[in-house]
């Protein structure tokens, strides 16, 4: 209304332009409902997808539990590889070239062998190494254990998953805090501020924000690499039980979309929490919300009497 | 009379240096960048340093509170030999921590401001005083809020740097490096990054700074601000001092032919 009014008033004349049509978008997207509509249909119609045995096992309580333990080597891991990360990206960003040397070592051999060959070794370790002794090198020892009793299949599963991700987390981190503006680091230092501090304070926290999207990838890609720890072997995540199931029951197709359903939900959950890390990670920089000027209502709020903000500078949400 | 009420010095002897400047020289591989600078401040006093870009000066600014080694020659500010500790007549590198220590007696303002993104204007004064110097968050504040509302921006404390212009943010920039008590401040082109109509608040600030009677060492293109402002100007080129005295002497009547050259271009 007042734009028309505006408009009739003589002052300004707002530009009501006619859109350019895109007949290729309705017909793509009628094609896309056809197929959907098809695959639909072919859910619910083809009787070998068997949805009632989907039901019966989707909740049920081994599947249930299966999936606590995948959470848990998900997110154990997960923190021990993010802890080795910035632990090896600082070290390779060192004065220190013992620091560097090791580090560049580290990533070469847990990226360059596969993570199931590193799950089968964490599996044998206690054929390789049946005692872990404390003491001097060639000298007296003070404690010694059974291997198995530390390096139990969970153990090896979460160590042997956390330290083959480290390596590849180790480079995004690595990626990370070089996208960092050198100027930060020097200003840091000219305020006297030390390396580590300058590291953990300001380099880091900004190259979070280049580090969170590719570290999400990970967790939901280690998620899945999960069900590789039947290599150790462990026989209690989602991908081992539900196999375990569909064998018993000679049931394999139902027994899969159960594990794929559950598999889904959780990479939406941990999509939904990158999200917010995403946001944490932002301030300052993509979460300031520059006040709208709409060529509308900057003219609206000139005839209302106001002054549009027009000026460069913006208000921005205070947290 | 002589002069005893300006500087707390002793009648009669010479006034110290605070910053001493000796034949330095630094190479960037094969460019002789400073071929053999020789500079003095005095406390209290507005040292400008002008000159083409490419001659130097902001290296030369750089070098003072280590930001790059000089090849040659001696840095010394408040009588402490800058970088390196002298032993039966060796030089030692110092560690990590002593170059810290003596960089926070240093103020240093940048071009592109530097300010750190990820924190409030606020919590970029407070960064140093509370992370350095361990003061209570409190008291760090207390002192910030004072010194926000020095640089005229009381008003900014919450705001990101990204919702500054960058005239604030440069004032934001010399309130952080304030906040650390320095004895000396090295700005390094600090209005050069400024849209025309906001370099005036910041040399503002540096001018009642300078009247406080802080130490300062600019390195600028602002020829009115070495003129107002500076107690001495030297000219650079080439990586050399070329003139060097009082900035009006110089400024209206400059000696040598690069001088004149260099300031018929930028006046």
């Amino acid at each position: 209304m007042r734009e028309a009014q505006a408009g009739t008033d003589g002052g300004l004349d707002l530009i009501k332009a006619i859109p350019v049509r895109h007949p290729g978008r309705w017909i793509g997207a009628a094609v896309i409902l056809l197929v959907v509509a098809l695959i639909i249909q072919s859910l619910v119609t083809n009787k070998n997808f068997r949805w009632e045995t989907v039901g019966k096992y989707l909740f049920d309580i081994l599947v249930l539990q299966s999936i606590g333990w995948t959470l848990l080597l998900t997110v154990a891991s997960m923190i021990i590889a993010i802890v080795l990360a910035i632990l090896l990206a600082f070290m390779r960003q060192s004065e220190n070239p013992l620091f560097r040397y090791v580090s560049w070592a580290w990533v070469w051999f847990f990226r360059g062998t596969p993570v199931y060959t590193q799950l089968v070794f964490w599996g044998l370790v206690s054929v390789l190494y049946p005692k872990i002794v404390l003491g001097v090198p060639f000298g007296p020892e003070w404690l010694s254990f059974d291997t198995q009793t530390i390096i139990t299949a969970l153990v090896g599963a979460i160590v042997g998953l956390g330290l083959n991700e480290s390596a590849y987390l180790a480079e995004i981190f690595r990626a990370g805090l070089k996208s960092v503006d050198s100027g930060q680091m020097e200003a840091a230092e000219a305020l006297g501020m030390r390396r580590s501090k300058i590291m953990w304070r300001i380099v880091l926290p900004q190259a979070m924000r280049v580090i969170v999207p590719p570290t999400g990838n990970e967790t939901i890609g280690m998620l899945k690499t999960t069900s590789l720890v039947l290599a150790i072997p462990f026989t209690l995540d989602l991908t081992f039980v539900t196999n375990t199931i569909a064998n018993r029951t000679y049931l394999p197709i139902p027994l899969l979309i159960v594990a794929a359903i559950w598999y889904l939900v959780i990479t939406s959950l941990l999509m939904v929490g990158q999200f917010y890390i995403e946001r944490y990670y932002g301030k300052g920089v993509d979460n300031i919300t520059h006040k709208p000027v709409k060529a509308t209502a900057a003219a609206a709020a000139a005839h209302a009497g106001g002054t549009p903000n027009s000026s460069g500078t913006v208000k921005g949400q205070q947290p | 009379m002589t002069e005893t009420s300006a500087t707390p010095q002793k009648q009669g002897a010479a006034v110290k240096p605070l910053v001493s400047i000796e034949n330095v020289h630094k190479f960037f591989g094969d460019h002789h960048v400073l071929q053999g600078i020789d500079l003095q401040v005095n406390p209290g006093e507005v040292s400008v340093i002008i000159g083409p870009s490419g001659s130097g000066k902001s290296t030369l600014l750089r070098c003072i509170n280590l930001l790059e080694t000089i090849s040659a020659g001696r840095i010394y500010v408040h009588d402490a030999l800058i970088g390196y500790r002298e032993r039966n007549g060796r030089l030692h590198d110092l560690s990590s921590k002593q170059i810290a220590n003596q960089r926070r007696e240093i103020g240093m303002v940048f071009q592109r401001f530097n300010l750190f993104p990820h924190k409030t204007a606020l919590q970029n004064v407070i960064e140093a005083p509370t992370q350095v110097k361990h003061q209570s968050k409190t008291a760090a504040k207390l002192k910030a809020h004072e010194l926000l509302e020095m640089v005229g921006l009381s008003d900014r404390a919450n705001y990101y740097p990204a919702q500054l212009s960058g005239g604030q943010q440069q004032r934001v920039a010399i309130a952080r490096a304030l906040a650390m008590e320095p004895e000396l401040m090295l700005f390094d082109e600090p209005t050069s990054a400024l849209d025309p109509e906001l370099v005036g608040d910041v040399l503002e600030v540096m001018k009642n700074l300078a009247k406080s009677g802080m130490t300062m060492i600019v390195v600028t293109h602002e020829i009115g601000f070495a003129r107002e402002v500076g107690d001495t100007l030297t000219f650079m080129d080439a990586g050399q001092v070329v003139e060097s005295g009082n900035p009006r002497e110089i400024i209206a009547n400059p000696q040598h032919h690069r001088t004149q050259e260099f300031l018929s271009r930028v006046l």
